[in-house]
C-alpha cells in the first residue's frame, strides 16, 4: 500500500469520525424540544420534498438568486458521483477508477460535471459580489455582523476552491492522457478541460503536470472534508436539513395557533362545559408557553439548524422593514444559537448546570438550568412588534415558520410571567368583561338601528 | 329593512341559511359599521336568507390569542360556540378576515365546524348568479387592491376580491407589492390595541407610500382593520380628501348609489 494511500485513508477516518459526533451534537440538541406528533399524509409531504426541497419551488420567487443558486446546487449534487471515484481512488491507489469501466458514459458524466462547475463557479464569483460589492441589503442586518457574514464568505470561497481543484486536476490530466496513456487513461474529450488544460499547462514537464493533477485532487477531497465538520457549524447545514424540514412541515393552516388542551380543559371546567376532573391547576400553576429552548416544539429546533440566513423572511417583514428591531431571521438564529449554548453545556456535565432544587443530582435536560433562557437572545421589544402577517413564513424558501416561535414566547411572558404591552390590558379587560374589543355603552346590535337612517 | 337575530328566528321555527357575524368592529367601529350597513344592503338586496347573534355574539378572541392570552381566547371562543353549536348554525359569513380566520380554522379544535366564508366570496358568488346589480358608479375610477394579511397570506384568497372589483370596469391598478408580497397594514396580532415599538415610522405609513405611488383615487380594502389603519395613514399624510378607502361591499353600493 503506499503511502498516499495511508494518509488518505487516515484522514478520510478522521473527517468521518469528526463529523459523526458533530452531527450527533446537532440531532441530540433536536431531540430537546418539546415532542411534537408530526405523522401522515407521507405523499403530500413526498411531494413537498419533491418541489421544495429539490425542486427548489419558492427559490423562485425571486428569478436572479433562484437560478444561480440553482446552478450551485446542481452542481453540487453531480459532483457527488465525482467524489465517490475520488474516495475509490484515494484508498485504493487507483487513478479513474471509473474511466476505463464506463468508458463513454464517463466522459459524458465528467463533461456534465466540468459544464455545470463553470456555471457553479460563475454564480459563486456574482454571489461574492452581491454579498461584498453590491451589498444587498438582506445581507447586512445587525444580525448578520461577525461570525454569519464570514460564514457566508467561507463557503463561497470553499466552493471556489472545490472547482479550482476540479480543473486543475482534469486540466494536468489531459495532457497527462498524452504523455503517460498507461497511467492516465483515456477520458475522452471534455467540454473545459481539453482546451483549458492545454491553454494553461501546456509546455510543463511531466513530473510537474503531476504534481498539479495531484494538487487538484488533493485540494478538492479536502475542501470537500472541510465541509463535512464545518457544516454542523453553519447555516450551510441547510443542504442537508431542507430535506427533512420540507418533510416533516406542519399541515395546520396557517391561521390556527396551536391549541393549548390544558388551557382549553380549565375554561371548559370552569365554564361548566364538562365534569370537573379534579385534575385542577392548583397553587403549582404550569409554565404556559415557550421560556426556552425545551419548551419549543423539536420541529422549531430543525427549522433553526435548518434556516440559511437568507434573509428572506427579514428582507419583506412589515415590522423590521419599518425599522423595528424584531427580525425573523434573528429569532431562528437567536434559537439556534441558544439551543448550540444549552447542548455544549449538557454535554459539559458540569454540576454548576444543574437547577438548585435538584442539586446533587446528574446533569440532564430536566434538571437543567444555567440561569438564562430564550428570553436572553430575544426581547420582548422584538416579540410585540409583530404582526402575525405571515410575510415570512410565505417568503421562506425551505418552509421555516418564525411565526410560531414568536408566538410560544409571547403567550410564556403573557400567561406565565403576566407581562407584555400595558396597552394590552384596557383590550383583555373588555374582552373579558363585555365580549368586545373595545368598552363600549352600545348593545352589540346596535348599529342595526342605523340601516334605515343611513 | 329590519334585520332578524337568530333568537327571532328560532322564535318562529325558522333557520336561516347564513349567520352574518358581525365582529366587533363591524358592530361598533364608527367606520366599520358603514361596511355592515353595506353589506347588509347587498344580502338584503339578493334576497338572502340570514340572521345575526346580535347581542348574544361576543368577541372571536382573534387579538387576544394572538396577544399571547390564551384562557382569555378559550373563554370568548367557547361562549361563541355554546351560542353558536345551540342554534346549530352551519354557515358563517363575515366581512372582517380575522374573524373569519379564527371561526374556519381555529374553532373546530374546540369543538365548533362551521362552513365559514368571507363576504367578499359571498358577493362575488352571488354576483355570478345575478344577484347583485352593479352600477357604473365605479367604471373608469382609478383603484388599487390592498389584500388583508388574513384573507390573502393566511387564507390564500386573492381571487373573490379582484373577480368582484373586475365587474366594476375600474381602472385597477395593482401595487408592485400585491397578493401574496402583499405589505401588512400594521394591525394584526394585536398591535392594532398597543402603540408601536420604537422604529423608523408605522407600517401603514408604508403602505400608504405604495397606495400613492400607483396614483390611486380608491383603495379597495377588504378588512375593517385594514381600513382604519390605511386612513389613518392617509390622514397623516393629508391625503385623505385624495384617495378614498372603501371596503368590497361599499364598492358595490356605491357603484350604484343604493
Ligand atoms: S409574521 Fe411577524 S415576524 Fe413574520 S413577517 Fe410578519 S411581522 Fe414579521
Ligand atoms: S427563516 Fe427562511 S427565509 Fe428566513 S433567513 Fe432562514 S431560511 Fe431565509
Amino acid at each position: 500500500m503506499a503511502i498516499s494511500q495511508i494518509i488518505f485513508i487516515l484522514i478520510s477516518l478522521v473527517v468521518f469520525s469528526l463529523a459523526f459526533v458533530q452531527f450527533g451534537f446537532v440531532i441530540r440538541n433536536i431531540r430537546l424540544g418539546r415532542p411534537e406528533k408530526i405523522v401522515g399524509h407521507t405523499g403530500w409531504r413526498w411531494k413537498n420534498v419533491l418541489l421544495v426541497a429539490f425542486g427548489q419551488k419558492k427559490m423562485f420567487k425571486r428569478w436572479i438568486p433562484a437560478i444561480f443558486h440553482f446552478f450551485i446546487y446542481t452542481a453540487f449534487l453531480l459532483t457527488q458521483i465525482e467524489l465517490i471515484e475520488i474516495l475509490i481512488d484515494g484508498a485504493g491507489g487507483y487513478h479513474r477508477f471509473f474511466a476505463d469501466k464506463m468508458g463513454g458514459f464517463y466522459t459524458f458524466l465528467i463533461n456534465f460535471i466540468e459544464i455545470l462547475s463553470v456555471l457553479a463557479f460563475v454564480a459563486t464569483v456574482i454571489f461574492l459580489w452581491r454579498r461584498n460589492v453590491l451589498k444587498v441589503p438582506r445581507f447586512f442586518n445587525a444580525e448578520m455582523k461577525g461570525w454569519p457574514q464570514l460564514d457566508g464568505n467561507l463557503i463561497l470561497i470553499g466552493e471556489l476552491l472545490l472547482i479550482i481543484g476540479i480543473f486543475s486536476m482534469n486540466g494536468a490530466d489531459v495532457l497527462l492522457q498524452q504523455i503517460d496513456p498507461a497511467n492516465y487513461p483515456d477520458t475522452g474529450t471534455l467540454a473545459i478541460s481539453s482546451w483549458l488544460g492545454p491553454s494553461l499547462f501546456e509546455g510543463l514537464d511531466s513530473n510537474f503536470l503531476h504534481i498539479i493533477e495531484r494538487g487538484g485532487w488533493w485540494l478538492h477531497i479536502m475542501v470537500v472534508f472541510g465541509f463535512l465538520t464545518y457544516l454542523p457549524h453553519s447555516k450551510h447545514l441547510h443542504i442537508f436539513f431542507a430535506f427533512p424540514n420540507v418533510y416533516f412541515t406542519r399541515r395546520r393552516s396557517r391561521g390556527e395557533m396551536e391549541n393549548m388542551p390544558e388551557i382549553m380543559n380549565e375554561v371548559k371546567s370552569m365554564m361548566g362545559l364538562v365534569e370537573d376532573t379534579g385534575a385542577e391547576m392548583g397553587e403549582d400553576i404550569p409554565q404556559f408557553g415557550a421560556k426556552d429552548v425545551f419548551d419549543l416544539s423539536w420541529k422549531t429546533l430543525l427549522e433553526s439548524y435548518t434556516c440559511t440566513e437568507c434573509g428572506r423572511c427579514t428582507s419583506v417583514c412589515p415590522a423590521n422593514t419599518t425599522g423595528k428591531k424584531l427580525s425573523p431571521r434573528k429569532v431562528m438564529m437567536d434559537i439556534r444559537d441558544r439551543l448550540d449554548e444549552v447542548g455544549k453545556n449538557l454535554k459539559s456535565g458540569k454540576p454548576e448546570f444543574v437547577s438548585q432544587d435538584s442539586t446533587g443530582a446528574k446533569l440532564s435536560a430536566q434538571n437543567y438550568d444555567d440561569g438564562k433562557s430564550l428570553f436572553d437572545y430575544i426581547s420582548s421589544e422584538e416579540l410585540y412588534a409583530c404582526t402575525t402577517c405571515n410575510a415570512c413564513v410565505e417568503s421562506c424558501p425551505v418552509l421555516i415558520n418564525p411565526l410560531e416561535p414568536i408566538l410560544a414566547m409571547r403567550r410564556y411572558d403573557i400567561l406565565t410571567n403576566s407581562a407584555g404591552p400595558g396597552d394590552w390590558l384596557p383590550m383583555f379587560n373588555s374582552v373579558e368583561n363585555s365580549g368586545s374589543v373595545w368598552q363600549m355603552p352600545d348593545e352589540r346590535a346596535a348599529w342595526t338601528k342605523e340601516l334605515d337612517t343611513d | 329593512m329590519a334585520v332578524r337575530t337568530m333568537a327571532e328566528f328560532v322564535a318562529a321555527g325558522e333557520q336561516p341559511e347564513y349567520l352574518f357575524w358581525v365582529g366587533c368592529a363591524g358592530s361598533y367601529d364608527a367606520r366599520a359599521k358603514k361596511v355592515t350597513i353595506a353589506f347588509t344592503k347587498l344580502l338584503q338586496e339578493a334576497g338572502m336568507s340570514f340572521a345575526i347573534l346580535g347581542n348574544e355574539e361576543s368577541c372571536t378572541g382573534d387579538a387576544a390569542r394572538r396577544a399571547g392570552n390564551e384562557f382569555l381566547f378559550q373563554m370568548s371562543a367557547l361562549q361563541n360556540i355554546e351560542v353558536l353549536n345551540g342554534y346549530e348554525v352551519q354557515k358563517i359569513v363575515t366581512a372582517c378576515p380575522h374573524c373569519f380566520n379564527t371561526l374556519k380554522n381555529e374553532y373546530p379544535a374546540l369543538g365548533g365546524d362551521y362552513e365559514v366564508i368571507h363576504h367578499t366570496q359571498l358577493i362575488d358568488q352571488l354576483i355570478s348568479e345575478g344577484k347583485i346589480r352593479i352600477g357604473k358608479g365605479m367604471e373608469s375610477k382609478k383603484l388599487t387592491i390592498h389584500d388583508s394579511c388574513y384573507l390573502g397570506r393566511v387564507n390564500g384568497e386573492y381571487i373573490a376580491p379582484r373577480s368582484v372589483i373586475d365587474h366594476l370596469q375600474a381602472d385597477v391598478e395593482e401595487m408592485a407589492a400585491s397578493r401574496s408580497r402583499g405589505l401588512c397594514c400594521g394591525a394584526g396580532g394585536a398591535q392594532m390595541f398597543k402603540e408601536d415599538e420604537p422604529g423608523d415610522q408605522r407600517v401603514n405609513s408604508a403602505r400608504i407610500d405604495q397606495i400613492l405611488e400607483t396614483g390611486a383615487s380608491v383603495v379597495a380594502a377588504n378588512c375593517p382593520f385594514c381600513i382604519t389603519m390605511l386612513m389613518d395613514g392617509l390622514k397623516a399624510k393629508e391625503k385623505q380628501d385624495e384617495v378614498m378607502v372603501l371596503d368590497i361591499s361599499e364598492l358595490i353600493v356605491q357603484s350604484n348609489d343604493l
